[in-house]
């Protein structure tokens, strides 16, 4: 049987889809059979609706339902209950290395008594980010995901219920380091802040468009560094640009210091808007 | 590799119909796969293959729709395609658009016997 479409074998069966998708569609393509001769063939299938089915005991079964649907479910939840609180959820996403954390420690430190904070750090393994967090004093919940790339909005959910959200403050989510998996993956948060290194290339934003275009803030993190690079930051900015226009674009340091007030007025200005929400 | 928790989503979803309608076997699920939504349809296959084993959906075809990026280009005020986040406005090559399809991530039907 061809493997493109199913062609050709003796079990061929004209199915098409429900009735509300009626469509027909043909193609041209050729086979290559393990006797040695080959040849090309065209045919073409109409497709009707249910009555179209030509083996009986074959019958279609109507789904239509969305693939996030139960992560959907759980992030709406979450979404209701930040706002109950006045929580600002935020959920921080990068490649691995780019300073989430330190980027967490330091400003833990340096906001501290300001207002109410909680950390969820997800990791396949280990609680060692949970330990960094917990040690500048801030309540912070490890979860290790095992085999998955992402955290998703049951986690999440899990984990406020352990925690508790902090009433009119941040809570910081910490994604597993990866610029592709959690992109697609809705935790209830305000907004996505995606961070990206100066060691990092300036075309990261183009390779992984998805990430970048789900930003609602996009950290350029470890500037101190760039005296020893060959980094054309003025180029990431643009790639970023072109993914997504709208998100704020902020460059930090968190071992200088360096922007990281701006950093800290980006996250009361969030507070101050989630405030005022009536 | 976030394709293996969406296949073990449409396993369930394909459990869950067990209860409304009674049958053996799946022979095809048909999804939709938007060209915007971030999943490879390989790797949405190949994880599927590993997580419908031992379950109704073991050997189920996936039969993968995949419809094309729409924006609304609002430079331009028009509607057009696009293939990645990262693509110009084919009509005035300028980046602000906001998109209006081919995100969609849904299970369509099934062909069971």
């Amino acid at each position: 049987m061809c493997g493109v479409c199913g062609c050709g074998g003796e079990e061929k069966v004209v199915v098409g889809p429900a009735p509300a998708h009626a469509h027909g569609h043909d193609h041209d393509h050729a086979h290559d059979h393990d006797a040695g001769h080959g040849h090309g063939h065209g045919h073409e299938h109409e497709h009707g609706g249910e009555a179209a089915l030509a083996t009986p005991e074959l019958r279609r079964v109507r789904v239509e339902r969305d693939i996030f649907e139960k992560n959907d479910r759980f992030a709406e939840g979450n979404r209701k209950g930040f706002a109950g609180t006045r929580t600002l959820a935020l959920n921080l996403v990068s490649s691995p290395g780019a300073g989430k954390t330190s980027l967490l420690v330091t400003t833990l430190e340096k906001t501290k008594g300001q207002y109410a904070v909680a950390v969820i750090e997800g990791d396949q393994q280990t609680s060692l980010d949970a330990q960094r967090i917990q040690a500048t004093g801030a309540p912070a919940l490890q979860i290790n995901t095992g085999k998955m790339c992402h955290l998703d909005a049951s986690m999440v959910a899990d984990a406020v219920g352990q925690l508790g959200a902090p009433e009119r403050g941040v809570l910081f989510i910490e994604n597993v380091g990866n610029l592709v998996c959690p992109a697609g993956f809705d935790l209830g948060e305000a907004a996505k802040v995606v961070l990206v290194s100066v060691t990092e290339g300036e075309d990261k934003p183009l390779k992984y468009p998805d990430m970048f275009r789900a930003a609602g803030l996009v950290l350029v993190t470890k500037v101190d560094l760039l005296p020893h690079l060959d980094f054309d930051i003025g180029a990431l900015v643009a790639n970023i640009r072109r993914v997504n226009s709208a998100a704020d674009v902020l460059r930090v340091s968190s071992r200088t210091g360096d922007g990281m007030g701006a950093w800290y007025a980006w996250l009361d200005a969030r507070r101050r808007e989630l405030e005022a929400a009536p | 590799m976030h394709e293996l928790s969406l296949a073990q989503s449409i396993v369930d979803l394909v459990e869950e119909q067990r209860a409304s309608a009674a049958f053996a076997r799946v022979r095809t699920i048909r999804v939709i796969v938007g060209q915007l939504s971030s999943v490879d349809p390989r790797a949405l296959e190949f994880g599927f293959e590993v997580v419908a084993r031992g379950t109704v959906a073991e050997g189920a075809t996936l039969a993968i729709d995949r419809p094309p990026g729409r924006a609304f280009c609002t430079d331009c005020e028009q509607p057009v395609e696009i293939a990645t986040h990262g693509d110009a406005c084919p009509i005035c090559a300028g980046h602000r658009w906001k998109v209006v399809g081919g995100q969609e991530l849904r299970v369509v039907d099934l062909e069971v016997e």
